[in-house]
């Protein structure tokens, strides 16, 4: 039985990397007693796998991972459950069994919705940056990769972009980046617009197959929790 | 007043490891600041991922918020990255709980545990925005108090801590916060409660002594005034069972240095290795009913989530009845097999391989021993009573139960060390790959070589250490007589970090000179061996007319003032000395939980006695090698008058549950 929960990662424990944040999954289900499958082998491990890695010192609502239960187990109040046992910040959004043969967060996710701050441009001037970036047919950006400086086009990265509207006073820029061939972090797309970008919250991962998408887990409780979340 | 985090949070993105500086472990406290409270500010110098783990800090933490008039928060060091962050945005060291300016505290206690610590000390006390110098303080600064085992001699930092606390610190803290607590109220000079705190037994307040010197030596430490003692003893915390503590460990968020419940099985130990300041300041052993045991690790697992506890102590396969303890945890049906046990500092012993075995089913890994020395000679000098065979049956039964690494502690430069003695390390270290080669095609087996730096309080405290060029030698000797030996692998501490470690740990007063040098030429981090430097300690130790010869190399006289002497760990000088001279004599001493005492002065001096729930020494010997001591030609002891009735006290196991 592989459970997929849906979770949160807000406030100060932004700051704490992917490894952390699977170390406190980990305890906090062995707390909750979730019957947990382990590896077999020389140095067991609780059968848990994350999703793409978000980049220290973002946010995130929309943060996945599945774990492999030894045994069935209800759902019911299982994010109740869960959610005090985790840090602060950290939240069990939803939670849903994964149909057996479904590929790993990993495999399956294609892209994913960021909402950035943009401190330093106001409305129409960001407008001006997105409609440049949409039009570039390349945005060379560069980057280490084993040591080496290597340049990267970042545009067939970029599925989406646009300022956010609706009655915000900060200026918010929404950006839907691809993770394949390799995961785009908020970071490079700064670069790619030439422009500096304040704290980035993820806030969806998106499956992307035959024409049609769908979120790797979607439950009321996720929207109901996610509604009336502000940008930092 | 208020929180600091809107102007530390905009520094975290640009420093390594940020989530250090974030806090929000399990167990994490939020306590309210008020008038009637004295605010305490915990502060261990090193980074997060040393400090957090450490026990003492821990206890502390919540003993003091457990009180209606204290409260504690944490602090750490801040690495360099953060510090120059913080430095040149105007933030201090703040509280990683409330976020609040180390200046706003009543009191910034450290705990010293590492001598090269020291200059992390002086540089966390001013960037708290505190004056690192006690005179240069006024009544609306906090005091700067310290504890832990470099606190027996604390004369480097006498200029600069108000005051230390020798031993165990659970029950001293509430004395001090009382006083504390009354001088805030009544709102007197700070010579008032330095006044009174020096008259708290176990606390030392280096500004009611004065330092004597003639011809360049220290000749006195004496009292200032009339009513503090000449001699200040440790504190001495006589029953564990009334200090279940931790009772929340914290957990933190990102992965620190032993990353896992610890529950303290028992404190003091009385193998008596010579070289060893934690096993004689420690002393008497005091047990942890084995009930009371079982119960921490149960709670502490269930409240944790950890998947692996240790049981800590100098020497875990000593405690009464560890096999029942190991065999309740890992049989327990709530931890459904999935626990594993760990023992620090395992003893040289098939015994205690076989208990490895038994609760490392999973996850068998590496098996260290430290047998310290390279032949049986250079171990009975140590009073580390392992013989080879005792050692080579350990390492068979590791290899042949499936372990595929060891890994051997030793130390170099220690009394009366011959270049035989040296040789010897690399002869057992290859002897262990030959009998894992026996069980595995590919062994590891590690001989890690530190080198030995004489502590206060301890029958070294007398010796000169080797010098950084003498212990050069003897690691290219060992490093010659290791290369060619497939699978042994050969580790090595700085020599130059162990000299400059020997100044500060038994320098006098004017050492603090040093330490406030080195500091202000940059020289913090020093345990680090990216930011150590042996140039920075030198250039300072010249420029207050000392030199390492003196401070390190030199062997003190036996009736020479040591800068210690009028502070106590309960030990007489006098067996110091007798126990110094019978390792040169090369006699070892039995433990004496099981044998007769010799009367060094920590059961009588102290009022209290050894804590021990079982009568008979384990696996057959007291050094626990199954040994007859008086093989290997040792003669044994000469000892020392005799105390009639603190010898044993035997505990009905779990009798003093509480």
């Amino acid at each position: 039985m592989r459970l997929r929960i849906r979770f949160s990662k807000l406030g100060k424990v932004r700051w704490t990397s992917h490894r952390d944040v699977a170390r406190m999954w980990e305890r906090a289900l062995r707390r909750a007693r979730v019957p947990l499958r382990y590896t077999a082998g020389f140095s067991p491990r609780p059968q848990l796998s994350f999703g793409l890695a978000l980049p220290t010192g973002c946010e995130s609502v929309a943060e996945y991972l599945d774990a492999v239960l030894a045994e069935p187990v209800g759902l019911e109040g299982f994010g109740a459950l869960v959610s005090p046992l985790l840090p602060e910040g950290v939240d069990a959004l939803g939670v849903g069994l994964v149909e057996p043969g479904t590929g790993s967060l990993q495999e399956e996710v294609s892209s994913c919705a960021w909402e950035i701050a943009v401190p330093d441009l106001d409305a129409d001037a960001l407008d001006a940056v997105v409609a440049r970036v949409l039009g570039a047919p390349h945005l060379p950006v560069g980057r280490e990769r084993k040591g080496r400086r290597v340049t990267d086009d970042l545009r067939p990265a970029i599925v989406d972009l646009s300022r956010a509207g609706g009655r915000r006073p900060a200026v918010v820029l929404l950006a839907e980046l691809r993770t394949r061939p390799r995961g785009v972090r908020p970071s490079e797309l700064a670069e790619a617009m030439g422009v500096t970008l304040g704290p980035a919250r993820r806030t969806g991962q998106w499956i992307e197959r035959d024409g049609s998408r769908w979120e790797p887990l979607t439950t009321d409780a996720a929207l109901a929790a996610i509604a009336g979340e502000r940008v930092p | 007043m208020t929180s600091l985090w809107p102007r530390i949070e905009p520094l975290l993105a640009g420093v390594t490891k940020p989530a250090r500086y974030i806090g929000g472990e399990l167990g994490a406290q939020r306590p309210e600041h008020g008038p009637g409270r004295v605010a305490w500010l915990l502060i261990y110098p090193d980074t997060y991922e040393i400090g957090l783990p450490n026990q003492g800090l821990q206890i502390l933490y919540e003993i003091l918020n457990e009180r209606d008039d204290a409260l504690a928060e944490r602090a750490y060091a801040p690495w360099t990255d953060m510090e120059a962050a913080m430095r040149s945005a105007g933030v201090p060291l703040f509280s990683l709980e409330g976020n609040r300016a180390g200046s706003e505290f009543d009191v910034l206690a450290f705990n010293l545990s590492a001598e090269l610590t020291y200059t992390n000390v002086l540089n966390l006390v001013d960037l708290a925005g505190v004056p690192v110098r006690g005179a240069h303080r006024s009544s609306q600064h906090p005091l700067v108090v310290a504890g832990g085992h470099c606190a027996f001699n604390p004369e480097p930092l006498a200029d600069f801590v108000d005051a230390f606390v020798l031993g165990d610190g659970e029950e001293v803290v509430g004395e001090m916060t009382a006083v504390v607590g009354a001088w805030r109220a009544a709102g007197g000079p700070r010579e008032d409660v330095l006044r009174t705190l020096a008259t708290v037994p176990g606390v030392y307040v280096p500004w009611c002594y004065e330092p004597r010197y003639h011809a360049g030596r220290l000749v006195a430490v004496e009292p200032r005034f009339p009513d503090v003692a000449a001699r200040v003893e440790k504190r001495v915390v006589t029953d564990l069972a009334d200090w279940p503590y931790p009772k929340q460990q914290l957990v933190p968020l990102v992965e620190v240095v032993h990353d896992r419940l610890n529950v303290e099985v028992f404190r003091g130990c009385t193998r008596g290795c010579r070289f060893c300041q934690a096993g004689m300041i420690t002393r008497p052993v005091r047990e942890r009913p084995a009930a009371q045991v079982d119960r921490m690790v149960r709670d502490g697992l269930a409240r944790t989530g950890y998947d692996e506890v240790t049981l800590t102590s100098l020497s875990t396969a000593d405690f009464s009845g560890i096999g029942e303890t190991v065999s309740t945890i890992i049989n327990d049906p709530e931890c459904s097999g999935q626990v594993s046990v760990s023992l620090p500092s395992l003893r040289v012993d098939a015994f205690t391989v076989g208990l490895a075995a038994d609760i490392q089913k999973v996850r068998r890994t590496g098996l260290t021993f430290a047998p310290e020395g390279g032949t049986w000679r250079m171990r009975q000098v140590i009073n580390k009573l392992i013989r080879e065979e005792d050692l080579y049956a350990a390492v068979d039964a590791a290899f042949s139960q499936g372990w595929q690494r060891v890994k051997l502690y030793f130390l170099i430069g220690l009394p009366t060390e011959t270049d035989e003695d040296v040789l010897g390390i690399a002869e057992l270290a290859r002897t262990c790959v030959d009998i894992g080669r026996r069980y595995h095609r590919n062994v590891t087996v590690t001989a890690s070589v530190g080198g030995f730096v004489p502590k206060p309080q301890t029958p070294f405290q007398w010796f000169g250490q080797n010098t950084v060029e003498e212990l050069r030698r003897k690691v290219v000797l060992l490093k010659d007589a290791t290369r060619a030996t497939r699978g042994l692998t050969l580790r090595w501490h700085d020599p130059e970090a162990t000299a400059a470690e020997g100044v500060a740990s038994r320098g006098d007063r004017r050492m603090g000179d040093v330490v406030e040098h080195v500091w202000r030429a940059g020289g913090t981090f020093q345990e680090w061996s990216e930011h150590f430097d042996l140039g920075l300690w030198t250039r300072a130790l010249a420029a207050a007319g000392l030199s390492l010869e003196d401070a390190a190399y030199r062997h003190r006289e036996e009736h020479e003032v040591l800068p210690w002497d009028h502070l106590s760990a309960g030990l007489h000088r006098d067996f110091l000395w007798q126990d110094f001279q019978d390792a040169l004599a090369e006699h070892g001493l039995p433990d004496c939980r099981w044998t007769p005492c010799y009367d060094c002065g920590a059961c009588t001096g102290l009022g209290v006695e050894h804590v021990v729930a079982s009568p008979v020494a384990p696996a057959g010997g007291s050094q626990g090698t199954g040994q007859d001591l008086a093989s290997g030609g040792a003669v044994p002891v000469r000892f020392l008058e005799r105390a009639p009735a603190a010898v044993l006290a035997a505990t009905p196991a779990g009798g003093a549950a509480s």
